[in-house]
């Protein structure tokens, strides 16, 4: 194995490292006169001025940290606010036998050994002469029990500190999200000057992804204290800067009518505002309730919530990807008319399925017997599905995709939430990547009636139905309307406008096919349409969650609860002067008409009477 | 016959002798690791806050440790030596795991979570990397050509940048500079030693732009760490001040009031030697300097001693190694040096690098106690 032409020359070899290993050591020796030099410099030379820094290290640093910003709705009532709360603290540093304090404590208040693990885990982190929380939230009770025995307890008191509060628990879960303890990792990242002194940080929804602004910044005071740093005088105080206070688009009564109404399904509903694209509705059933996180929710509690069935952690408004079924059907209209791939009153026959030439397999239409001949106005209504096979086929996937994009399909709507799932709206490019396999028309096909690969968000399809109804002007949904920082109101960042190039008499074409779905004898979701004096232009969608065979038959009541059809249904309000979108999802709910139209139904009408009342 | 009667000579007539022997075990090395060991626990016990459970933890990995090396010492040299590119191969694809680990999950990864425990795998190369030159270089002739170097350049900076990537400045200084230090022993010219100097401080600019917005503060706030008296700049000043009090005496055991009274941040970690120095004064860090150069030289004498190129240049790496290691720590903690994640070996608790360091001088003893005598 002779790697090299040079022979080893060991002997030289030897001697280049003996003479390298001195030079080595000389350098390590002269490397050490520094430390050396500098430690001289400091503990000899600078002695006296370090003492006195020492000394005045007396004059300790007291963190003041800043009050969060408050959260409210659209009409300023408050989702998130800061209450004051009494809590058991102890200092370490002034309690002789700890053991036994805690022994006492927990005999007296009936403390679970879980907290007193935690208070044992903080107080390894902390300083000894901090004061720690073991109780957080006491009660009246607890109180007064331990007011009768406090002076029994040095160095154990009850203190007062602001504990975050989400007043509507359930209902806002998953759009303001909650705060939690800072954790290790999250200590190291955080920047050390403005958490000084804080506990707590946003861990999701509007708390983690509005943490700066929320936060504020920290302050402190220069305390002078006595050998045992008892505070004597204050010298200087810097002050914390307050977070600044949100104001969301979201409207509470709105909300709470949506959650309400998804009653016992799990599901999500948004609704935006088509003017402004603010989200008057963020709803995920089932939600949870987020305060037992500030103060640290038990394990228990804590596994449940994971195990549950329900999911009650997962926000499917924002990362639930369901197949968008028949609320497909309106855009792939627009994109036929838009492409010229067909005029409205092109009319197509449907026998009750589709076939592609030379293949056996029978795409079959919901409708057994089939539609009959039938224009666009009458596919969308009826909810044809061989016309969209069709449709689908004449746009090609490469159409179908590119045109579905531009309304926020398969791609994140960059709500200022953290989190968001893209969806998936298929192309052939996308599926040599992922799956490396081309592309088989029968694909585009199922893909012209939403299902295949096709998965949207709720959130995607409360947007793209926003931007249909606003014309082409793409909505942008944002849950933060404006914040205010010290008395001065900001705007959140907002992306550049952009309008989609749509003819308006294809808009209106769809449009009033979708005001049909409602409005019309044959309309599968005219249940919604009485009693109201303005039109809903409405698509309903019922998405498999399992395929039935090519000869079996769906039969609702014979299958299980989990494998039944999830329900959409996507609409705004008023048809001709689009105020509200709103997108239902309704898990294993079946029929779109049925169960999701009806949610969305109740939240138009409340927020249009409503904003009839306020004017 | 007559190296037998030399070796008789050079025994310690006693039992502890004879089981050290045995075990592979080098005593003058032994003793210097128990010195500071040692006043690692005096420290520690001090900057815990009298935390018996600290020390606890802290006597179960030193013993782990302790363990781990006498397993190494074992091992006769030719297997490390066999087994370098091995070792080093799987300690590269360990980092990539964990970088696309760390791509899946959130930010910045290191750790590699085997279930029982985590294994840090940057920790492996400060020990493969130096394994790895020695090994290239001693397959050729001394001193090294250029292709030579081009390839043993190539073999640092793979491990380097894969752990500057994580982010963990330190430990991808401590890398580079083992793997270095052997190309150093191996006689890289000084010409180039040179050049290269004047090339790093040309692209200084360079490396700015790609540090983290961290790491650019901490250099920022070593050059200036007024500016921030509260946030960045606190660990240095309240660092200096710890050192600067503690005079030439010390303040005495457990007397420090920088870190008693928890102005010192991370006194139990990175800046233990703050702490050691307000309670030591300078004497005690004189002192303790001393321990650390013995162990240096008697580590670079066991270099001296090696019989192959191989055991010669990994046995230099891991001295020096062992000296950066010193001064980087305590240069960041006297403020000459710009913070980065350094522990002060043997002393600063956690367990990870007390693990790789006892592991490097494994190997010392293993290369120094498995000596063919092949004197006649």
């Amino acid at each position: 194995m002779s790697r090299s032409h040079t022979l080893k020359n060991t002997h030289e070899e030897n001697r280049i490292f003996v003479r390298r290993a001195a030079i080595a050591l000389i350098f390590i020796g002269l490397l050490s006169t520094g430390l050396i030099v500098r430690l001289i410099y400091l503990q000899i030379i600078g002695h006296d001025h370090y003492s006195t820094l020492a000394n005045n290290n007396h004059i300790k640093i007291a963190p003041l940290p800043p009050t969060r910003g408050i959260i409210f709705d659209r009409k300023g009532r408050v989702l998130a606010e800061n209450t004051p709360t009494f809590s058991l603290e102890l200092i370490p540093e002034q309690i002789k036998d700890m053991d036994d304090t805690l022994a006492r404590l927990q005999k007296l208040l009936e403390i679970p050994d879980e907290k007193i693990e935690l208070f044992q885990k903080l107080r390894k982190r902390e300083k000894r002469f901090t004061s720690i929380p073991l109780l957080l939230r006491m009660s009246e009770e607890e109180i007064a029990r331990f007011a009768t025995v406090r002076p029994y307890f040095p160095g154990v008191d009850i203190q007062a500190r602001l504990v975050r509060n989400y007043p509507y628990d359930v209902l806002t879960s998953h759009v303001i999200g909650y705060v939690g303890r800072i954790n290790e990792e999250e200590l190291k990242s955080l920047p050390a000057s403005e958490y000084r002194g804080s506990h707590h940080i946003g861990k999701a929804g509007i708390e983690l992804a509005y943490e700066t602004a929320l936060h504020g910044k920290s302050g402190y005071a220069e305390i002078e204290t006595n050998a045992q740093s008892r505070p004597i005088s204050t010298i200087k105080t810097i002050d914390p800067i307050a977070g600044s206070n949100l104001y969301l688009s979201l409207d509470i009564d709105l909300q709470k009518t949506a959650y309400d109404a998804l009653d016992i399904y799990n599901g999500a509903v948004v609704a935006i505002d088509i003017k402004t694209g603010g989200v008057l509705v963020f709803a995920s059933r089932p939600g949870f309730d987020p305060n037992p996180f500030v103060y640290g929710i038990d394990s228990t509690s804590y596994n449940e919530l994971q195990t549950s069935d329900a999911r009650p952690m997962f926000n499917r408004a924002l990362r639930g990807q369901y197949p968008p079924g028949s609320t497909i059907k309106p855009f792939m209209a627009l994109a036929g008319l838009e492409h010229q791939a067909i005029t409205p009153t092109q009319r197509k026959f449907c026998p009750g399925y589709f076939q592609l030439p030379n293949v056996k397999h029978k795409y079959r239409d919901w409708k057994k017997g089939g539609h009959g001949t039938i224009d666009m106005n009458a596919a969308i209504v009826q909810s044809c599905d061989v016309y969209f096979y069709e449709l689908a086929l004449a746009l090609s996937i490469d159409k179908i995709h590119s045109f579905l994009t531009e309304f926020g399909f398969g791609e994140m709507s960059g709500i200022d939430l953290v989190g968001e799932k893209p969806g998936l709206l298929p192309s052939k490019q996308w599926k040599r990547k992922v799956r490396n396999q081309s592309w088989y028309p029968g694909e585009t096909v199922i893909t012209g009636i939403g299902q295949g690969y096709t998965q949207f968000t709720p959130l995607q399809l409360a947007r793209g139905t926003a931007t249909l109804a606003n014309k082409g002007n793409v909505v942008n949904p944002h849950l933060v309307d404006h914040l205010v920082t010290n008395g001065v109101t900001s705007l959140p960042p907002a992306p550049e406008p952009k309008i989609l190039p749509l003819k308006p008499q294809n808009v209106d074409t769809v449009t009033s096919a979708m005001v049909s779905v409602v409005h019309s004898a044959r309309g599968t979701a005219k249940v919604i349409s009485r009693g109201i004096d303005y039109q809903i232009a409405g698509k309903t969608g019922t998405a498999q969650v399992f395929t039935v065979k090519q000869d079996a038959k769906y039969n609702e009541n014979q299958i299980d609860f989990k494998l039944r059809d999830h329900a959409l249904f996507i609409s705004f309000a008023p048809a001709h002067d689009p105020q509200i979108a709103v997108a239902v999802v309704v898990e294993n709910g079946g029929h779109g008409g049925t169960v999701a139209a009806p949610i969305a139904g109740q939240v138009i009408r409340q927020y249009l009477e409503d904003k009839a009342n306020e004017n | 016959m007559k190296i037998e009667l030399r070796s008789e000579q050079l025994d310690p007539p006693s039992l502890i002798g004879d089981i050290l022997r045995k075990l592979h075990i080098d005593v003058p090395l032994l003793a210097g690791l128990l010195m500071v060991t040692g006043l690692s626990f005096l420290v520690l016990y001090s900057a815990s806050g009298q935390d018996i459970q600290v020390l606890v933890r802290q006597g179960a990995r030193i013993g782990a440790a302790f363990v781990l090396m006498t397993v190494l010492a074992h091992i006769n040299p030719y297997q490390f030596k066999r087994h370098s590119l091995l070792l080093y191969g799987m300690g590269v694809a360990l980092l990539i795991a964990v970088l696309i680990m760390g791509e899946i999950g959130k930010g910045a990864q290191r750790w590699l979570d085997l279930g029982f425990f985590r294994f840090q795998p940057s920790e492996m190369l400060k020990i493969t990397t130096p394994m790895m030159i020695a090994w290239y270089l001693s397959e050729t002739a001394l001193p090294p050509r250029w292709k030579q170097l081009g390839i043993a350049g190539l073999y640092i900076l793979i491990p380097t940048l894969l752990i500057a990537k994580q982010p963990d400045l330190g430990t991808s200084i401590l890398v580079a500079s083992s793997g270095a230090a052997v190309i150093y022993f191996a006689g890289l010219s000084w010409k180039f030693i040179i050049s290269v100097s004047i090339v790093l401080a040309s692209l200084t600019p360079v490396i700015w732009h790609f540090m983290r917005d961290y790491q650019r503060d901490r250099v920022l706030t070593f050059l200036n760490p007024e500016a921030d008296p509260m946030g960045r700049g606190y660990h240095i000043i309240q660092s200096k001040i710890a050192i600067g009090s503690g005079g030439l005496y010390g303040k005495g055991w457990q007397g420090s009031t920088q870190s008693q009274l928890d102005f010192l941040p991370e006194s139990s970690t990175d800046f233990i030697f703050a702490v050691f120095a307000e309670e030591f004064g300078l004497i005690g860090c004189i002192v303790l300097l001393l321990i650390y150069l013995a162990i240096i030289c008697r580590c670079l004498y066991i270099a001296l001693q090696a019989q192959d190129t191989y055991c010669r240049l990994l046995a230099g790496s891991l001295s020096f190694t062992f000296f950066v290691y010193v001064f980087v720590n305590m240069g960041m903690v006297i403020g000459i040096l710009p913070v980065v994640g350094v522990p002060l070996p043997l002393v600063s608790y956690g367990g990870t690098s007390m693990i790789t360091l006892l592991a490097g001088f494994g190997i010392l003893m293993s290369i120094h106690t498995h000596k063919k005598f092949l004197a006649s």
